[in-house]
């Protein structure tokens, strides 16, 4: 792999010891996956930061990194365990809250934005098509590649973290053209009637391609909104970071549709959607929005639907810190919350230490579902976002 | 004496005992770092400590959260003494380095067997095995 002098300077500790550890896991994956060179990147999302996934240890490495390294693009993080601010009104114990806010001190001490959400690209980190990125998070690389034309890896925690301690990432994968054709042709025959539904043809995709990198066709139309949640989906199920959607995302008009053909119909959402839905759920007794988290629009939305009535179950609205203030600012966060509904920032149904609390869950997010089943034995149910509205009324 | 020759992922020399895995490894979830003991069932190494041992298995699996569970594991004395693979992915090679621990790859597993004593060149990319 050829470097240029600073990089070489980097991995000889002449620009600290954080910068010197970042170079030579840059480096390394570089070697493993043949990468010539390094390509500088304009802004950085990083994973693995509630203290449910890092623990004692992860915390430790963070803090390490902290006393000498300062990133050098803007990098924003994913979602934390808990609202950084109200963790009380999640129920969230305090000695969790404690260390979850030591993580984010420790990234703060990088020079970090702490708006720890999943979906960057809706509050500030917003890459434009062609520019290379390191990002972490599976659902907000499938945006950044597909929907704006960026270019990322499916980071992880530290691969991002050393990516925004260089400002440098190896060039390989998808950071090269050649390895974001499209492979197989999916022929969708059916019509989608809800942004939950993206979610479940996500799933349905993802199963039959296997991790193929697919060119759809059959969407007329599709809004950020609906994207976000197909591609999560996609991501969740298929763990790809990229699809190309024909008329819909920028680069499909570089290519021909593959001659390898899929063909899916609405009966295959449908079965999908049975897949989604548990048996034997006798009560739902959680209800959540915002897997990947809510836009303004969705806020809105749910702000309507919950004026002047009470919710009668536990229902997060899970959010950024910055569409939370938002809603705090024009009176749509004191309509939900008179309705009884939390407005959660920070934080997702994914990540924050639920388990144990909750029985069954009723959502709009595919993705949500394969998280509260893998990890918190949840029951679940998906339905559309009205559904999930009414259910929390219900 | 026979050398394998493979490439650096992280440097180091370490000498000690083979343990040798047939299937990929999990660190999130798979290994205990506490005690450094394999939990997960029905995996050829259930049970076993990998504490100070040369760590012989094909690849990591599973989730990111592992590189951060090799670190864990080192900081506290429960790691592998090296870590030898077929194909290092970035799970193991991000544990590794943030970690410190030697590891190599692009050897021929096979032909290490459990309880060989082994040395790790990790910096030279070699690996000696040493049989009675």
């Amino acid at each position: 792999m050829e470097l240029t002098v600073e990089e070489k300077e980097m991995l000889e500790g002449k620009q600290g010891r954080a910068v010197q550890k970042a170079m030579e896991i840059l480096v390394t994956l570089g070697e493993i996956y043949n990468a010539n060179k390094m390509v500088k990147v304009r802004s950085v999302q990083i994973s693995g930061v509630s203290y449910a996934n890092l623990g004692s240890p992860g915390l430790d490495f963070l803090r390490k990194l902290s006393e000498d390294g300062k990133v050098r693009v803007l990098t924003t993080l994913n979602p934390a365990g808990m609202d950084l601010e109200e963790w009380e009104k999640l129920g969230i114990p305090k000695d969790f809250a404690e260390k979850q806010l030591e993580v984010i001190d420790a990234f703060k001490a990088m020079g970090i934005i702490t708006t720890a959400t999943c979906t960057p690209y809706l509050v500030g980190n917003v890459p434009h098509y062609g520019d290379h990125v390191a990002w972490a998070e599976s659902s907000a690389v499938a945006f950044a590649n597909s929907v704006i034309g960026a270019r990322t890896n499916r980071e992880g925690g530290p691969s991002a973290l050393a990516a925004a301690l260089t400002g440098r990432t190896p060039m390989y994968g998808l950071h090269l053209e050649e390895n974001r054709v499209p492979e197989v042709t999916v022929n969708f025959e059916g019509k989608l009637r809800n942004i939950f539904e993206f979610g479940v043809l996500g799933k349905a995709i993802a199963e039959k391609t296997k991790g193929k990198i697919v060119y759809i066709r059959g969407i007329e139309k599709a809004s950020v909104d609906e994207l976000k949640s197909f591609g999560a989906s996609l991501a969740t199920y298929a763990g790809i970071g990229i699809y190309h959607m024909e008329n819909i995302t920028p680069e499909a008009i570089k290519y021909e549709p593959p001659k390898n053909n899929l063909y899916l119909s609405q009966d295959d959402i449908n079965s999908q959607l049975d897949s989604l839905r548990d048996e034997n759920v006798e009560e739902i007794d959680f209800v959540t929005i915002g897997c990947p988290h809510a836009s303004l629009e969705e806020i809105i939305k749910i702000a309507d639907m919950l004026q002047g009535k009470k919710v009668t179950k536990e229902f997060w609205i899970t959010t950024s810190r910055p569409i939370k203030t938002i809603a705090d600012k024009v009176g749509l966060t004191k309509i939900i919350e008179e309705a009884g509904a939390k407005i959660a920032a920070d934080t997702c149904c994914v990540v924050a230490p639920i388990k144990g609390r909750f029985k069954a869950m009723a959502t709009n997010s595919a993705k949500a579902c394969y998280y509260a089943k893998a990890r918190n034995n949840f029951k679940v149910r998906i339905m559309s976002f009205e559904e999930t509205v009414m259910e929390a009324l219900k | 004496m026979i050398e394998l020759k493979g490439r650096k992922i992280y440097k180091g020399f370490a000498k000690g005992k083979a343990l040798v895995s047939s299937e990929p490894i999990s660190f999130y979830g798979g290994v205990d770092p506490e005690t450094g003991i394999v939990k997960e069932e029905n995996h050829p190494l259930e049970g076993k400590k990998i504490t100070d041992k040369i760590l012989v298995f094909p690849k990591g699996k599973g989730s990111t959260v592992g590189s951060y569970i090799l670190y864990w594991m080192a900081s506290i004395g429960t790691a592998p003494a090296a870590i030898i693979n077929q194909e290092t992915e970035t799970i193991v090679a991000v544990g590794a380095i943030i970690g410190e621990i030697p590891c190599v790859d692009k050897i021929d597993i096979s032909k290490i067997k459990n309880g060989d004593i082994l040395e790790v060149d990790a910096s030279n990319g070699a690996v000696r095995i040493y049989n009675e």
